[in-house]
């Protein structure tokens, strides 16, 4: 393929290509005729010429409240203000993240292929897990308000329960990435199954585990911002009445104060799972 | 006799058991604290199951006439979700590159670039939907544009981590030969992160299907107002239809995408 080049005197003759398989040739005008076509599909969907004309008015008066937000909302002495707001949306993903890393550990190991042997049982598991997952959870949270009435309980009930999915995968993938060594020396020792997962398994998948847990702590503190739209509690209940009412600096306030929150909260969960990543090597 | 042994003069580290102790008892004041705070009690949640019993027995039969009616706000949400994810996605990328610190050397580009990323990515897609509903009423564009925001937070942020890691040795080989830095992007670090960028679009289509799925419930478009309607009118046995479509059409697209993303990998 490299002889095309010409020698000085002598002509080396020049070797054809060969010849693409026929679906090499078609293939990615087909896959780029595809795409266009869901393209050209997706966008005859969205009607995108139906701006209403206050529109400019209405983004200026969010501008201007967004850039002045409303500072005494920071504090009130009575009732309910951004600071007690954010204090309970964090409570609530703290607390729904705590219940579900409790509740995802039978799910985990029931799901891991290198403790349960029985392919059927621990496929079960997965499937489970992937139907959490797939489940929105402001619906989770309408069915919980159902039981609990609306509030910050439903709130928690929600992230502990939603939560179980990512997690439950994410430590099932973890054990089975799991050195077997320890547990099967234990095994040699005739140490029955619990003592084998206790001081053989344990030990090792505890770093992982405290890690996923932290990483799913910054999404459920995002996702506890916003569950007060159906009512769930947290800061997204006066979020929603503030847009509601059109009263932009106090949704400019909010948006700060979410903003505030989530930047922190990334921040000191980077800098544990950090700590935790450097304990364990 | 021996000699004092010169370690255990000096200051004892606090043990082990005790610095594990200060963390367990600081764990459970904040895991108690939460509880005060959000009143969450489990007799509360016991006393709750039989309403939340009744609200799935509702749910029995299924009113399955009602797939015909949410067949289009399903196929509209497939759409916001499609271009959302391509909108955030074409917008991503740039920002990536300033924000990579192996392509964009100057920190006062890339500054405002992790600046504008990480802080798009602090903002819940449920408010971007919320803020452009009241900016372009009510209908699937607002819905497209908040997810287009939301995609382009969370892929810029995949993609200059990616960008982060690539292979130093193609982009000193473009350094020596003289390109300039257009060519240098263009053939040295886009071949490298071209695939991984595909499958975090891919990945991201699918987080975006679910999220486009609720949107409506602030007026941004798609099954989601739905969702709302029927559970104001209290017909749950419609809310079961439109949430067994939604899981399906998740399923699917979960497992088209997750192909298509082993096939690039």
């Amino acid at each position: 393929m490299t002889t095309r080049t010409s020698l000085k005197g002598s002509t080396l003759p020049a070797y054809p290509a060969p010849p693409k398989p026929f679906y090499a040739k078609w293939r990615t005008w087909v896959i780029l005729a595809a795409v266009i076509t869901v393209y050209v599909w997706a966008f005859r969907g969205i009607p995108f010429a139906g701006i209403k004309p206050t529109a400019w008015q209405i983004t200026t008066a969010v501008f201007r409240g967004l850039f002045h937000p409303d500072w005494n909302y920071v504090y009130l002495k009575d009732g309910e203000d951004l600071l007690r707001g954010l204090g309970e949306t964090l409570a609530i993903a703290l607390l729904g993240t705590s219940i579900s890393v409790v509740l995802t550990i039978p799910f985990a190991i029931w799901a891991s292929r290198n403790l349960i042997k029985f392919r059927l049982f621990s496929g079960a598991s997965t499937f489970t897990l992937s139907l959490i997952r797939t489940f929105p959870d402001i619906i989770m949270a309408i069915i919980f308000i159902k039981a609990v009435g609306p509030g910050a309980f439903a709130g928690v009930l929600t992230i502990g329960i939603n939560s179980i999915g990512m997690l439950g995968k994410l430590n099932a993938e973890a054990i089975e990435d799991l050195d077997m060594g320890p547990s099967e020396a234990l095994k040699a020792c005739g140490a029955n199954r619990l003592q084998t997962i206790w001081h053989a398994v344990v030990p090792l998948a505890i770093p992982a585990y405290l890690s996923f847990a932290l990483f799913r702590l910054e999404i459920n503190v995002r996702s506890a911002a916003i569950l007060g739209a159906v009512g769930a509690g947290g800061i997204g209940t006066p979020l929603i009445f503030a847009m509601e009412g059109r009263s932009w600096s106090r949704v400019g306030i909010i948006l700060l104060g979410i903003i505030v929150l989530v930047t922190a909260i990334d921040w000191l969960s980077g800098k544990l799972r950090r700590r935790l990543v450097q304990g364990k090597s | 006799m021996k000699p004092a042994n010169p370690i255990s003069q000096l200051p004892q580290k606090p043990s082990k058991s005790l610095k594990n102790g200060l963390t367990a008892a600081l764990l459970l004041a904040i895991l108690w604290y939460s509880a005060k705070e959000t009143e969450a009690s489990l007799p509360e949640l016991v006393d709750g199951l039989p309403e939340m019993g009744k609200f799935i027995a509702k749910m029995f039969p299924p009113d399955w006439d009602y797939v015909r009616v949410v067949v289009k706000p399903m196929v509209e949400t497939v759409q916001m979700a499609i271009l959302g994810t391509t909108f955030g996605a074409i917008f991503a990328l740039p920002i990536a590159f300033l924000a990579a610190g192996n392509v964009t050397k100057n920190w006062l580009l890339r500054g405002p670039a992790r600046l504008a990323l990480n802080l798009s990515r602090t903002i819940p897609d449920l408010l971007f939907a919320a803020l452009f509903a009241a900016i372009f009423g009510y209908g699937p564009l607002a819905g497209t544009l908040a997810l287009s925001f939301f995609s382009f937070g969370i892929l810029s942020k995949w993609a200059y981590e990616a960008i982060e890691t690539i292979e130093d040795g193609p982009l000193e080989a473009m350094t020596a030969v003289g390109a300039g830095r257009l060519q240098w992007i263009h053939y040295g670090v886009v071949p490298q992160v071209m695939p991984q960028f595909i499958g975090f679009v891919m990945y991201m289509f699918e987080i975006n299907i679910r999220a486009a799925a609720i949107l409506g419930i602030v007026g941004a478009g798609g099954i989601g107002i739905y969702l709302n309607r029927t559970l104001g009118m209290f017909r749950y046995d419609q809310t079961f239809i439109i949430i067994l479509f939604t899981l399906a059409i998740v399923l699917i697209i979960d497992a088209v995408s997750s192909k298509v993303r082993g096939k690039l990998l």
